[in-house]
């Protein structure tokens, strides 16, 4: 069992309770409730950041590509992006594919949520500025550039699902030793660690908040593994994290999903 | 009218600008140095224009995009008027950009040009800093540049879309220490506003006190400590900034 807290649709504020992260189950006093039981809501309230090539493979495929032309160097700081609250989406949630677009990416990322404002926090106790971990699914419309890359290829409405839920970090042993697997209609597309980061989620949060605060209910993505795989409409997305859950979604046709133009 | 979000006696205010005084909601009217301006409403998403003045794009040795050069910021690097940014030591280049912000006044998705006014609820200066040093070539431009905490002053006023005839016809000017640096006008823009609402609101929802900054024209000088920065929009406002160094952060 681990302590928990999520969102859920209608109700005010978060709900803690102990959940079950194998079976993905909220336990309640006499029986266990699935996902599919509850109208779970994005428990995420402040700035999403994502980060891009804190994987090492990511860097690895890029190789040589960093010294030449338009990167001439490797990233020295953590490379960020904001995910704007227009693309925040809940467990269950549709993810919209675009009139003229057959896939998209789906990136899994372990999610760090604030829990006390943190401004240039050193690395040896940034863990104490976490309130938990979540699950996020970073979804993006497939773009080779990482120059400058256009905002519409991930800031669309519904391409950020967070959920079900923020695990305690108080139950999260070592938040750089963790499994992350992506199923795609219940076939493993991809097994990724957290041991892999460039940047560990104490130096991420040490890095980041050297120029930029975050404050409690901010959400820091640790990025994204390498070679994501592509998901087209009708597919169910599983992105399972080792102790924090699993977080579920399909795709579906924009014009069919709740963020069609209003008529 | 110019409304201002202001700090006074304890407490968050909504107020209008009152001859030279402000009038509190409460209908209190209170000197302006008596009290802390805040940001005019408080942002949602907050969207900034790259190159998006012709001029300043060649400045830049960039050539003009075809497409909206849009980035985002978070709400850590907003402050108010007659307030303070910081300008690390080690650093040689820190330029002000002096911008028109279009505040958005309701949930706006798929609007054509033609109506993209009436989503605008009003306008305000804002000054988006950028650290020149600190750019990298991934995700231009990166957060360490343009999302620093106090690096992008907003206000003073919110000034209601009606009261602005022409917005795309506004006189913008930059003084450092009271010598003109920067001029331009927002006639000048690559991308005018219903170009960029009608891009952004194609693939997402725009909803109330979205900030949209419009880019800046060319003029851009390096500021140092001490440096008072005012940044101004014909009709719109005088946004006053003063950059203070690293002594005043005793954490490092």
């Amino acid at each position: 069992m681990s302590r928990a807290s999520f969102k859920v649709l209608g109700e005010p504020g978060l709900i803690k309770a102990e959940v079950n992260t194998h079976m993905n189950t909220v336990v309640m006093e006499d029986n266990e409730l699935i996902p599919h039981e509850i109208q779970f809501d994005n428990p995420i309230t402040g700035t999403v950041y994502g980060t891009m090539l804190n994987f090492k493979g990511e860097l690895e495929r890029l190789g040589d590509d960093v010294n030449n032309e338009p990167y001439f160097s490797p990233p020295i700081a953590p490379v960020l992006y904001i995910k704007p609250m227009n693309t925040f989406n809940c467990y269950g949630g549709s993810i919209p594919m675009p009139v003229g677009i057959s896939k998209l990416e789906m990136g899994a990322s372990l999610g760090i949520v604030i829990g006390k404002q943190a401004v240039f926090v050193d690395e040896s106790t940034a863990l104490s500025y976490v309130a938990g971990y979540t699950i996020v699914n970073d979804v993006r419309i497939p773009h080779d550039s990482l120059f400058r890359p256009a905002i519409h290829f991930q800031a669309r409405d519904g391409f950020c699902p967070i959920g079900p839920w923020i695990i305690d970090r108080h139950v999260v042993d070592n938040p750089d030793n963790i499994s992350i697997r992506i199923y795609i209609n219940d076939k493993l597309q991809q097994e990724n660690s957290t041991s892999n980061l460039v940047r560990s989620v104490s130096r991420l949060l040490a890095d980041v908040t050297e120029f930029m605060t975050l404050n409690p209910g901010d959400l820091l993505l640790v990025g994204v593994p390498e070679d994501a795989p592509q998901a087209k409409v009708g597919d169910k997305i599983r992105i399972e994290i080792d102790g924090i859950g699993s977080l579920e979604n399909v795709i579906v046709d924009e014009s069919e999903s709740k963020w069609r133009k209003p008529i | 009218m110019r409304r201002a979000r202001v700090a006074y006696g304890g407490a968050i205010h909504e107020a209008i600008e009152w001859g030279n005084q402000l009038k509190l909601a409460d209908g209190r009217v209170v000197k302006e140095e008596e009290i802390m301006w805040l940001t005019p409403i408080e942002p949602r998403t907050v969207f900034a224009l790259g190159l998006n003045y012709a001029d300043h794009a060649a400045e830049l040795s960039f050539d003009a995009p075809s497409d909206p050069l849009v980035f985002l910021k978070g709400p850590n690097t907003l402050i108010g008027h007659q307030a303070y940014t910081r300008r690390p030591a080690d650093v040689t280049y820190m330029h002000y950009e002096c911008e028109l912000a279009v505040i958005i006044g309701e949930t706006a998705r798929n609007v054509q040009k033609e109506d993209a006014y009436k989503y605008v609820k009003g306008y305000s200066v804002a000054n988006d800093y950028a650290i020149r040093d600190y750019l990298e070539n991934y995700y231009r431009p990166n957060l360490r540049v343009k999302n620093r905490d106090t690096c992008t002053p907003l206000g003073p006023w919110l000034v209601d879309v009606k009261d602005i005839a022409d917005p795309m016809y506004l006189r913008i000017t930059t003084h450092v220490n009271s010598e003109l640096v920067q001029e331009g006008t927002t006639a000048d823009m690559i991308f005018d506003i219903p170009s960029i609402i009608e891009y952004l609101s194609s693939f997402m929802t725009l909803s109330e006190n979205d900030v949209i900054l419009t880019g800046t024209p060319k003029g851009s000088v390096n500021t140092v400590v001490g440096d008072v920065v005012v940044t101004e929009i014909e009709g719109i406002g005088r946004l006053v900034n003063t950059i203070i160094g690293d002594e005043a952060f005793t954490n490092r």
